[in-house]
């Protein structure tokens, strides 16, 4: 029997991370993601946690960093202009060496944009956003049950790297309704409380210290180092990447999340016509899966990147290739979503018939 | 004789044997003292965690022998909140300045008040931002000379100054909120009573505490460490009457 239910993404995104643990929740309501901080409020204390709205996005993320502290599983989310509020404590907790998880449900920007849905906080997902030299993983699930599972492994690698892991998905994603199946729960009874954590020293002989300062330049580059080298690490060994009939392909589109989903009817429909097109789909957009597309040199005569951006994803594509494989863009910005025959014709309008 | 001797004063147990880095005549010796001497009295040293402000007291998480965390300008009040309500039996206190905490953290510190979750704030009030250079702060005196208010403090470039105490005694949230001042012996010793009632008033579950302490800060004021305790008593005192302003039933 099929464990299934119907439920909207917000939704089932938000018992995604309660069934990877998470069992802390602060956040402050904005469209268009309302519907999971809702849901944690009702949810979070049946199964022993805490909700808590907070008085701003900048209170939500401050909040996350102490329970961070706490050595527990805890998240915010929120929607592009609140997540801009989070960025000073995303540095922190970045240069704390703590975990936790952060959804945006991006929307068309910049400032107060609109509620549409949009891929345009890329930049500020996966190059930076707040002061100094940090990353985070970042996940872009494309669908609602690929973001239920994925919120495991955010939860997951986030303890395991001290890091913070972004989800990054859009209204789309969040809005609609497709059938989920929970297939992993963690029992938080065996999540135990890290040594580092700043819980009380209870007997401990030590006191715990959590801080982003250090003030010596030279012990501040040290911790820089050991900061680098764990990004390193992931780099090595969390990228992920779906290939999208690419066996065959001479073509790829290069998408994620929603633009991803619709650029798979667009491969359909070009493959009907005859043009060998396939899909790569960064999973993570940090680690970018560079290695993954750099094995298509040699094999593809051209790639379309797609995204509700200008120009963001494509910058990570043009660093992986260096133009070893012709590069055409083709995006649309303030929440403009294009449909399955829009990126047809500007793959046809750049690459001709693809034969 | 030896056996007939008895320890009067001691550095606290919760006290790192270190030396601090604050100024001659700064009162955050003074404050950290009470809160190590409260900790160890109370019994909390297992269960405390401090949240530390940008600020001068930046660096307090290294003079005490408990778990600490370093808050971001103004959000220590946030960081706590969180810190609490994954472990409700701690103790959990924040310490901030002025700046950190009337000003750049003043929508943190108002909900947290409002929200009325017990856990205490020690809140230091010595009329400008002492660590950057001595700039206006929230609660820098009318007339008061700052290293942007050269000309000193009006209401029509700089408004007014904001008392916290006051302010904060207007919610339902709060259990305890006094002012203090830390210029002398007798002053001091009713500060660490006000400290005891506010760290009371968490450990028993009742509420939100606040002490604001009325502090010296004699590099940036320009004045030796007693006039700077001369200053509190004739020019911010007036200003910022000590007393408490709330104390709900249980606190004591």
């Amino acid at each position: 029997m099929s464990d299934k239910v119907l439920m909207k993404g917000a939704e089932a995104l938000a018992e995604g991370a309660i069934q990877a643990g998470c069992r802390y929740y602060f956040g402050y309501p904005i469209t268009p993601q309302n519907e999971t901080p809702e849901y944690m409020s009702r949810r979070l204390p049946e199964v022993g946690g805490r909700f808590v709205q907070a008085e701003s996005e900048v209170a939500s993320i401050n909040m996350v960093y102490g329970a961070a502290c706490a050595g527990v599983r805890v998240m915010t989310s929120s929607s592009s202009p609140g997540i801009s509020l989070m960025q000073e404590g995303i540095s922190y907790i970045s240069g704390s060496n703590v975990p936790c998880v952060v959804m945006n449900a991006m929307r068309g920007g910049p400032g107060l944009g609109n509620i549409a849905p949009a891929q345009a906080d890329y930049f500020q997902a996966v190059k930076g956003g707040g002061n100094g030299d940090y990353k985070r993983i970042v996940f872009a699930p494309s669908s609602i049950q690929e973001g239920v599972d994925l919120f495991v492994d955010a939860f997951e690698l986030a303890d395991k790297y001290r890091m913070v892991v972004m989800v990054i998905v859009d209204g789309l994603i969040g809005q609609m309704m497709e059938p989920v199946e929970f297939k992993t729960r963690i029992d938080v009874s065996t999540l135990k409380t890290p040594e580092w954590a700043t819980v009380g020293r209870h007997g401990r002989d030590h006191a715990n210290i959590i801080t982003s300062l250090t003030l010596d330049a030279a012990g501040l580059e040290q911790w820089n180092l050991k900061l680098q080298a764990k990004y390193a690490q992931v780099e090595l060994t969390e990228s992920r990447i779906e290939e999208y009939q690419m066996d065959d392909a001479d073509y790829a589109i290069i998408a994620y999340g929603t633009m991803a989903r619709i650029a798979k009817t667009t491969i359909r429909i070009a493959r009907a016509k005859g043009i060998k097109l396939g899909l790569l789909r960064p999973i993570t957009v940090w680690p970018f899966p560079a290695k993954q597309i750099q094995t298509y040199v040699g094999k593809l005569k051209g790639t379309l990147t797609v995204e509700l951006a200008y120009r963001q994803l494509f910058e990570d594509v043009q660093l992986a290739l260096c133009g070893k494989i012709p590069l055409g863009w083709y995006g649309r910005g303030g929440g403009v979503v294009p449909g399955p025959q829009e990126i047809l014709a500007a793959f046809e309008e750049q690459f001709g018939k693809g034969r | 004789m030896a056996e007939q001797m008895k320890v009067i004063y001691e550095r606290p147990r919760s006290w790192a044997n270190k030396v601090t880095h604050y100024c001659p005549g700064c009162t955050h010796g003074v404050a950290h003292r009470l809160v190590a001497e409260l900790v160890d009295e109370m019994g909390l040293v297992d269960k405390t965690i401090g949240v530390w402000p940008v600020g001068c007291a930046v660096l307090g998480y290294d003079y005490f022998n408990f778990d600490s965390v370093e808050a971001a300008h103004g959000r220590a009040p946030a960081m706590a909140t969180g810190i609490k309500v994954t472990n409700p039996d701690n103790f959990v206190f924040t310490y901030q300045g002025d700046g950190d905490l009337a000003s750049i953290g003043m929508a943190e510190i108002v909900h947290a008040a409002a929200r009325g979750w017990p856990i205490t704030v020690i809140f230091i009030n010595n009329g400008n931002y002492g660590m950057t250079g001595g700039q206006m702060a929230p609660t820098t005196l009318l007339g008061q000379k700052t290293t942007t208010s050269p000309l000193g403090r009006t209401p029509q470039a700089n408004g007014f100054p904001i008392r916290v105490a006051e302010m904060l005694a207007q919610l339902d949230g709060p259990a305890y909120i006094a002012r203090v001042s830390l210029d002398s012996p007798v002053n001091i010793r009713k500060a660490k009573s006000a400290m005891r009632k506010a760290f009371n008033a968490q450990v028993r579950g009742i509420g939100f505490s606040l002490v604001e302490c009325l502090s010296t800060c004699p590099t940036n004021w320009k004045l030796t460490p007693v006039e700077s305790m001369e200053r509190v008593r004739k020019e911010v005192m007036p200003y910022f009457p000590l007393g408490e302003f709330k104390v709900v039933e249980g606190v004591l």
